[in-house]
């Protein structure tokens, strides 16, 4: 029997119009079925937060789930003011969709490792 | 969400127009093992002569929301009291297994890695109470991991004012340069809570964040 790693692109358009607590908790089911979840675009920082607690507070109640690996990637914007300006522009036309969040289980994602110009999934053997 | 941002907008107006806040309400918060409780027992010894919680090389060490009232600290001839409340480290997982490798043995590390995850739960609850954050983090670690990026990105929502602590400078693998560079929008110190190094301009910066509360 092979292992199976699968990915779940999720698309701005599909939680744009949630609440907040909906929007966290429909990352989530998907994460608790064993996928990797690529969000376009980012939750905001207290849905991040809210996440977080609700993964808390699942660890332990759901067996083998420890929690989950979290990263986000947006674009490198450099210190142009025109460029900021250009991207804040977008940003508050179209949402943060130039973004990408993974999260993934713990028990699949080692670790997610970052850094200014590269992101890492390490997954576990 | 927006109710706490706007009692919060309410409780400032009041308290100046009615007069002084009591105490500072300053919170730690940071990942796990990052010294919040190093730091905090610091300034608690160097104020009021006894600490205020336990610290350990196993992660999670701090499990539940620790306080020290009237804590009064002075500097260059300025007084400020404060309310420091310590959280525990804030993680996205939490294995009991890893608690093993410390030599832990199952039924303690699953009891730890419970109690560790209430208290993560508590740490961000206890964000509606603060009224300033010291983000420590450990400057010999990779600082762009997502939860140091959420912790702040939180609070920047809130409008609490931050200052962004880099502990363990007394390690060789310290880099306060990549930590000041991850986050290039905040005031970092850079300071060492075990060996007790740089706290004068720790202390200068707590009263300046004071002032933004």
């Amino acid at each position: 029997m092979t292992d199976k790693l699968t990915l779940r692109f999720i698309p701005y358009s599909e939680v744009e119009s949630l609440e907040s607590d909906e929007r966290v908790k429909r990352v989530l089911d998907v994460v608790l079925t064993n996928k990797i979840v690529i969000l376009q675009g980012r939750l905001k920082s207290i849905e991040e937060a809210s996440l977080i607690q609700s993964t808390m507070a699942l660890v332990g109640r759901i067996k083998n789930f420890r929690g989950v690996e979290l990263a986000v990637i947006q674009p490198n914007i450099n210190d142009a003011w025109f460029e900021k300006v250009k991207v804040g522009i977008a940003r508050a036309l179209i949402g943060e969709r130039d973004s990408l969040t993974i999260i993934g289980p713990a028990a699949i994602v080692k670790e997610i490792k970052r850094d200014p110009k590269k992101i890492e999934l390490l997954l576990k053997k | 969400m927006v109710m706490i941002i706007v009692r919060n907008f309410f409780k400032r107006i009041f308290t100046s127009i009615f007069g002084k806040r009591k105490d500072l309400s300053l919170g730690f918060y940071g990942p796990p093992n990052a010294g919040k409780t190093s730091l905090a027992n610091r300034i608690c010894k160097d104020w009021t002569g006894e600490e205020i919680g336990k610290v350990s090389n196993i992660p999670h060490e701090t499990r539940a929301v620790q306080f020290r009232e009237k804590v009064e600290i002075e500097y260059k001839g300025k007084k400020l009291t404060l309310k420091l409340v310590d959280t525990p480290g804030i993680a996205t997982k939490i294995d009991y297994e890893d608690f093993m490798k410390f030599g832990m043995d199952k039924k303690d590390s699953q009891k730890r890695a419970k109690e560790a995850t209430q208290g993560v739960i508590d740490s961000i609850k206890w964000l509606d109470d603060v009224d300033a954050v010291i983000v420590v983090l450990d400057s010999s670690q990779n600082p762009y991991s997502q939860v140091n990026i959420t912790i702040v990105g939180d609070l920047v929502a809130r409008k609490i004012p931050v200052l962004i602590v880099g502990n363990k400078v007394d390690l060789r693998k310290s880099d306060l340069k990549k930590l000041e560079s991850a986050f290039p929008d905040y005031e970092v110190v850079g300071i060492s809570a075990k060996m007790g190094t740089n706290m004068e301009e720790f202390y200068e910066s707590v009263f300046e964040l004071a002032k933004k509360a």
